[in-house]
């Protein structure tokens, strides 16, 4: 099977290489072939043996640890949506609709990505790089399911040129892909991404679950209830009305973006990039702890009301700050890179989030803008954590 | 007692190959080859021509910027070819043995009653300078500076790296007449590997340092590091240990003997063991017979982190200890690489299994995993994405990835910085060897070495 193939890979080549019919078109070929398999370009000079890690399997580390929470999130729109109109379906059919919702955002965010990353690896003609792989897979959960898919692949265009390929492509960006994605999102439509009406889809699917939502429902997300609560004390609740704890945001069948609402899922996607060694158990230790300690000092001496009274172990578990921290924040291009570095990185992120959720009233969540904000940061803790070691430098020199 | 240095950040690479403690027969080639780019940074003027007799020792061509820094025959015989290449560069000075090793005769030196200077000029002039280099730059020491301190490391850590040990034995006190020259320039700094009791330990006139620890510990940078880091300004020599054997028997017997210990190893080697060769020496008789057949073959002077590639019947560069022969694989096609275990493949990473099969526990059950080596890539060239993953296989106080950054930029100041002083190609080989960018990092540090030396010197 594999030699049939190799060999059939074999007759295309001279197409696609320089002079053939298709000469167009090489990265895309390129592309696909080191996708079947693995280069086998040897080296020349410099070391002779290579560790088997290569970009590609790096990524795709990432991608199945993003899978837990792409699979829980669409069982748990198909979930929202038949609580929402009140009918009580089997398992199977919950995530069928869930499915059917969601792969279209994940279909769109991949072939407008990767269009453009195809077209301009050929233009410079480069290899394709395997960034997207990752950023195409995440957009889809962090933005609410009804985002309407044109929206998407406008985002998508506008973070893969703009906030990726202007720098130079895989490894050159200042921002997250991702996060810019949402974050057009977010300032170009706000009322598509904001309020009570975006986080479940009530509609139909591909004319799957119709009805009509129950008099009790209520789509604001857990956030949301938070944010425009008159009192200091407020009493959460899911979409029909049931009151909300700890544990609901744990487990997270509860309305929010695609794959942001359940912490077991992405523990178990941060068990395996910690395992694996792709992401820093450093930064990722160190949101959570910057966010619980700056949470914990709100509700101990904050303003009052409900954003700072939200308990310190909630704020970790509801809205997108695991998920944040697990898979945004651990992105090593847009990190800080010096360990040192990363303690600083990670706690201030955490900290900012808390921050924008309890002290800025425009916007419930804060996770994104807070990883925005500190990808900016990030070269120049790095700048002071490196200008340290230059100076231990020239005074050991000064020493003699 | 010695001080003892323990290292925790590096990589032992589990290659196959390694060389058992026997010297196997083998007859020495009709060839020779002297190479002026394995002397890196050398402009030679030659001073024999095609059809000339030499004897070992016979100067073959000098160093332009300083003219009584020769560059010898190490076999007598005369010379069969000069090969030159663009813009009439030498590429290599073949010289065909006559198998007889007649000796240049020099006036055995006394060492006693010489000064260091003289040592020096002495050194230049049989040929023996380039045993001595210098950081910074890594390039052949400069004769006319003053050293802070010479440099030996005693013991490779490499991928099946001879063990000097037995490659020295019986032959100490030329090695101790050789720190006794160096010594009467600069300090003496011997780096012992920990625990080993005999024979580098006794060596006198030296100050004696003990290391403990991974790959590269046994590599002269990183320990220069730890004992006396190179400043701006600084210069401090090294040499290897196989080469203060050549010095040693010079001030011995006043000769220039070039002849050393090789050892064959890798995993495509049939019994992987010592042979006696000469410096230069064609490999091919070394190699013929002894080596598993496979589709494609690369042969390695050095190890598989920092040699030379070169043919079948190549020529050995002059500071090589040892043959590594690989399979190439450029004829592996493996399908979906990204995705399937790949259990023979090895990584640092935990991406693949290989973690798990290096646990004690599993070592203890299955005994020692034998992983497939072969010199792809095995993987496309990307900017640099992960961070971390150099500092973990570089036992120095430097941020490599700033540093390889300051020189892919070319920013001289930056590198200065960030101590491209102290840094040789060869302490960044495990560096390329882990980095899942696939950058060719010695190629890196070499070419901003050499820039650095034009712009500031």
């Amino acid at each position: 099977m594999s030699n049939k193939l190799r060999k059939f890979v074999d007759k295309l080549k001279p197409h696609f290489s320089k002079g053939g019919k298709f000469e167009k078109l090489h990265s895309v070929f390129d592309g696909f072939e080191t996708f079947l398999f693995v280069p086998n370009t040897t080296s020349k000079n410099g070391t002779h043996i290579h560790d088997a890690i290569d970009s590609k399997r790096t990524m795709i580390m990432v991608v199945m640890a993003l899978v837990p929470a792409l699979l829980f999130g669409m069982f748990n729109v198909g979930y929202q949506h038949y609580l929402a109109i009140g009918q009580e379906v089997g398992f199977w059919d919950k995530f069928l609709f869930g499915l059917l919702a969601v792969l279209p955002t994940v279909v769109v965010s991949y072939v407008v990505g990767l269009g453009i990353e195809f077209i301009i690896a050929q233009i410079k003609g480069h290899e394709i790089q395997e960034g997207f792989l990752v950023t195409g897979f995440l957009i889809p959960l962090i933005v609410p399911v009804d985002t309407p898919l044109w929206m998407v692949a406008v985002a998508t265009a506008f973070a893969v040129i703009f906030a990726k390929e202007v720098f130079g492509g895989t490894g050159m960006n200042i921002f997250n892909v991702a996060l810019v994605t949402r974050a057009f999102l977010f300032f170009a439509y706000p009322t598509f991404m904001s309020g009570d009406t975006v986080w479940v889809r009530v509609g139909t699917t591909f004319g799957l679950g119709g009805g009509s939502v129950v008099d009790s429902y209520s789509g604001a997300t857990v956030l949301g209830q938070i944010s425009v609560s008159p009192t200091s004390q407020v009493a959460l609740t899911d979409i029909t009305g049931n009151p909300l704890g700890f544990w609901d945001g744990f487990v997270g069948l509860i309305p929010g973006s695609v794959g942001e609402t359940s912490v077991i899922a992405i523990l178990l996607g941060a068990v395996l990039l910690l395992f694996t060694g792709v992401a820093s158990w450093k930064t990722m230790f160190s949101v959570f702890a910057g966010g619980a300690l700056i949470a914990l000092l709100f509700n101990l001496f904050g303003p009052d009301t409900a954003a700072a009274h939200f308990p310190w172990y909630n704020h970790l578990v509801f809205g997108g700050f695991a998920f944040g921290a697990v898979f945004m924040a651990t992105d090593p291009v847009t990190s800080a890179r010096t360990e040192t570095g990363k303690w600083i990185y990670g706690a201030l992120i955490g900290a900012m989030a808390i921050i924008i959720r309890v002290l800025n009233p425009g916007y419930p969540e804060g996770m994104m803008l807070a990883i925005l904000l500190m990808n900016i940061f990030a070269p120049l803790i790095d700048y002071y954590v490196v200008e340290a070691n230059i100076k231990r430098r020239l005074k050991r020199a000064g020493n003699k | 007692m010695a001080n003892l240095i323990k290292t925790k950040r590096g990589l032992n690479i589990p290659v196959n190959g390694r060389p058992i403690e026997i010297i196997g027969t083998s007859t020495l080639p009709k060839e020779f080859a002297l190479i002026p780019d394995n002397y890196h940074g050398i402009t030679p003027k030659l001073l024999v021509k095609e059809g000339d007799e030499v004897k070992a020792g016979t100067p073959v061509f000098y160093e332009k910027q300083f003219p009584g820094m020769n560059f010898v025959s190490p076999v007598s015989g005369k010379i069969k070819a000069v090969n030159r290449g663009e813009r009439r560069k030498i590429m290599s000075i073949i010289i065909e043995s006559d198998e007889k090793m007649t000796y240049q005769e020099f006036d055995k030196p006394d060492l006693t009653r010489l000064t260091p200077a003289e040592i020096i000029n002495l050194l230049q002039q049989v040929g023996l300078w380039v045993c001595i280099k210098q950081r910074p730059y890594d390039v052949i020491a400069n004769p006319t500076t003053t050293p802070k301190a010479i440099f030996i490391s005693t013991f490779d850590t490499a991928p099946l790296a001879p063990n000097n040990d037995f490659v020295m034995s019986g032959q100490m006190a030329d090695f101790q007449t050789g720190i006794d020259a160096l010594a009467k320039i600069a300090t003496v700094q011997l780096g012992v590997r920990y625990g080993k009791k005999a024979p580098f330990s006794t060596v006198k006139n030296a100050v004696i340092t003990e290391y403990d620890g991974p790959h590269p510990v046994g590599n002269v940078g990183i320990q220069i590091n730890h004992v006396s880091p190179v400043n701006k300004g600084e210069i401090v020599w090294t040499a290897n240990p196989q080469d203060v054997l050549f010095i040693g028997r010079f001030f011995n017997k006043g000769i220039v003997d070039f002849s050393r210990l090789i050892a064959l190893t890798g995993p495509c080697v049939k019994s992987p063991q010592y042979y006696h060769t000469i410096v230069g020496a064609n490999i091919e008789n070394l190699v013929q017979g002894k080596i598993k057949s496979c589709v494609s073959h690369r042969f390695i002077s050095g190890n598989v982190l920092t040699g030379i590639k070169v043919a079948g019947n190549g020529f050995l560069d002059p500071y090589a200890t040892q043959i590594t022969v690989l399979e190439e694989g450029n004829n592996t096609h493996e399908l979906l690489g990204w995705g399937m275990p790949r259990f023979r493949k090895f990584s640092v990473s935990r991406t693949y299994f290989t973690a798990l099969f290096e646990t004690k526990l599993l070592r203890k059950l299955f005994g020692n995993m034998k992983y497939k080596w072969d010199t792809r890539l095995m993987g496309g060239k990307r900017a640099i994405i992960m961070s971390g993953e150099y500092d973990k296989v570089l036992p120095m106080d430097i941020y490599p990835e700033f540093l390889f950054k300051a020189m892919i930029a070319g920013n001289i100041d930056k590198m200065e910085a960030l101590g491209a002083y102290e840094i040789a190609p060869e302490d960044v080989a495990l560096c390329e060897f882990v980095c899942t960018s696939k950058l060719p990092l010695q190629q890196i540090v070499r070419n901003s070495l050499d820039i650095m030396k034009k712009e500031l010197e």
